[in-house]
């Protein structure tokens, strides 16, 4: 067997990597701190003479975005990646794009908002990636990594899911995991498609010019006959439903036994398993689930987790309380739900969340 | 009514090949359906039907994909030139285009305009100039002319109030990744014909992977301007068109 590729790497530098070598076609992307990095490395890396990918620094978030809307309506396999304000910015193109039903990826290394905020890690897009951001009833897979490792794995599976259901996926992220370095193995280079496979493929939609197909295809979101509208969101809200039963990922630790249950993701869950640990060594019984798609929400393990006696669920977020709201409705009423976070770039300790929980919960 | 034999040598102009049987949804009088005649035409004539991908913008042409028989992606308000950016970069061998209004292109769309142009891509946009948002109503777009009367300008478009139009065009002549840019009209059948000339060697320049190339279209809407189609296109010739300088406006090749 093949010596094992191991390296040592920032998140979003592996987030490049990543995308070369799971066969991605098209970057475009904007420069925003925490994430810069992202398009720094696809530029050093020069995948336009290894593999053909297209990277483009556009003039801003809103062109990214447009431009990974154009590419991604070509059928190929499209990303950019940026950090809360310019996702803000991306919100109405992820409306088009999700309307659309076009398969691909965005990065949201997030930073604390609102407004400018600040260039420190945070987790206060929750809401705006899991519950809309942009107009219109339409959902995102989000997919939120806690490693290095997980960022670099979930860019290749983000694309397997997007194009599996033709809807675009967010891979939230936050600033600590962007900027921290871990070891990393890579997989091996995957090939990209061709355009003739490209356009066979997704020859039912994909507007890569008419060629052999004979017939034109259009990508768009205007529907200017209601009935025609509410097919269209009929058909997107099955889609949802279909990628709720078969898309929701989580991770449990220590939970077979909890008397309580921390529900963390990304940066916190790390954080949340040190919890985890030193409150089993004071003889709490305290277990961590780690939701790994936030859309579609994991609401089954905390549902099951509730009916079997769990006395309470705290909810542990790098914001003023946004997944609490999810886990509340996972566990409807049956037990005690607390949220503790923080915000504006402050990172809890472990100390302070087991704190919190002797205070909110235990008492 | 009954139908009348045309003999083919009497024939001057029938619908072109790839101009849908869809009934157009434009008002009688205007421009629009000529242009989408003139683009269905030279896609065909130049053999690029395979190849050509359009952008419809948000405005009266956001429905050209069911007059033109190609592949279309219709873009966000004023965001068909990152759209098209995209489309081309990933498929260099197409035949990549815009099609877009004053408000769509001028207004919100300037920064995506100008700077697919500044990049130099190859990509051509049609740009049909006249001069109001003809889909929501009739109100001032950037290229309506002072004393212009609109639905938001109900007194004629004041500087002091509304501010000075500007032409996009004369400001692209300054970028190195603009090469062919052009001013034409389609107010009678030899500004039609020139029309045609023009589009065609825009796709040709795009296509050369010569940079990126517009084609202007000062046009009317007879609708938003409030007059009969004969009385549009006289007010335009007095009105609009000594405004702007028609004919090519820059033809030049990427710096190297």
């Amino acid at each position: 067997m093949a010596e094992k590729d191991v390296r040592l790497m920032k998140g979003n530098e592996v987030i490049a990597h990543a995308a070369v070598h799971c066969g991605c076609d098209g970057y475009f992307g904007y420069p925003i701190t925490p994430q810069s990095e992202v398009m720094e490395t696809l530029m050093e890396l020069r995948p336009w003479e290894s593999t053909g990918m297209v990277v483009l620094q556009a003039e801003s978030e809103i062109a990214s975005i447009n431009m990974v809307y154009g590419g991604a309506a070509t059928g190929k396999k499209i990303m950019t990646s940026s950090s809360s304000p310019g996702v803000s910015l991306m919100s109405e193109g992820l409306s088009y794009i999700a309307a659309c039903e076009l398969p691909c990826l965005v990065v949201n290394c997030q930073r604390g908002g609102p407004g400018l905020g600040t260039i420190q890690p945070s987790q206060g897009d929750y809401m705006q990636a899991c519950k809309g951001g942009g107009h219109g009833d339409y959902h995102l897979i989000v997919l939120a990594p806690s490693s290095v490792q997980e960022m670099y794995d979930f860019v290749g599976l983000s694309f397997d899911i997007a194009f599996k259901h033709r809807n675009p996926v967010m891979l939230l992220a936050d600033g600590a995991i962007g900027q921290m370095m871990e070891k990393v193995v890579f997989s091996e280079q995957k090939p990209r498609l061709t355009d003739e496979e490209v356009a066979e493929q997704q020859k039912a939609w994909a507007a890569t010019g008419k060629g052999q197909r004979g017939k034109s295809n259009v990508v768009t979101s205007l529907y200017l006959n209601p009935e025609e509208l509410e097919g269209l969101n009929n058909r997107l809200q099955e889609k949802y439903n279909r990628i709720k039963a078969e898309e929701a990922r989580w991770e449990e630790f220590m939970c077979d036994d909890a008397e309580y249950v921390l529900v963390a993701f990304g940066s916190s869950a790390r954080i949340c398993s040190a919890v985890v640990e030193q409150a089993r060594e004071e003889g709490i019984k305290l277990g961590l689930m780690r939701p790994i798609t936030l859309w579609p929400f994991p609401e089954k393990p905390l549902a099951d987790m509730a009916a079997r006696g769990v006395k309470g669920f705290m909810s542990v977020e790098m914001n003023a309380g946004q997944m609490v709201e999810d886990v509340r409705l996972a566990v409807e009423g049956k037990a005690a739900v607390e949220h503790y976070g923080r915000t504006g770039g402050v990172i809890f300790t472990p100390d302070e969340v087991l704190e919190a929980l002797k205070n909110n919960l235990i008492k | 009514m009954a139908e009348v034999e045309i003999r083919e040598e009497n024939k001057v102009h029938a619908r072109p090949r790839l101009i849908t049987d869809t009934v157009m949804h434009y008002c009688p009088g205007c421009s629009h359906g000529t242009v989408h005649n003139l683009i269905a035409e030279v896609i065909d004539e130049m053999g690029l039907e395979d190849k050509a991908v359009g952008i419809s913008p948000v405005g009266c042409a956001v429905f050209a994909y069911n007059y033109i028989d190609v592949d279309w992606v219709e873009a966000a308000h004023g965001r068909a030139c990152a759209v098209a950016t995209a489309v081309k970069r990933l498929h260099p061998n197409n035949m990549v285009f815009t099609y877009q209004g004053d408000g769509d292109l001028t207004a919100i769309g300037a920064g995506e305009t100008i700077h697919a142009a500044a990049r130099g891509e190859n990509i051509v946009t049609i740009f049909i100039n006249n001069s109001i948002y003809g889909m929501t109503g009739g109100q001032m777009s950037p290229t309506t002319l002072l004393g212009m009367r609109t639905a938001t300008t109900p007194a004629g478009r004041d500087a002091a109030l509304n501010g000075f139009p500007y032409k996009i065009m004369d400001m692209l002549t300054h970028l190195d990744g603009a090469t062919y840019l052009t001013r034409q009209s389609v107010h009678t059948p030899a500004a039609v014909r020139k029309c045609k000339k023009a589009i065609s060697k825009a796709f040709e320049n795009a296509m050369a992977g010569n940079g990126y190339s517009m084609v202007e279209v000062v046009a009317s809407c007879n609708s938003g301007w409030k007059l009969s189609p004969v009385e549009a296109n006289r007010w335009m010739e007095e009105n609009v068109m000594p405004n702007y300088v028609m004919g090519d406006v820059k033809c030049s090749t990427l710096p190297k």
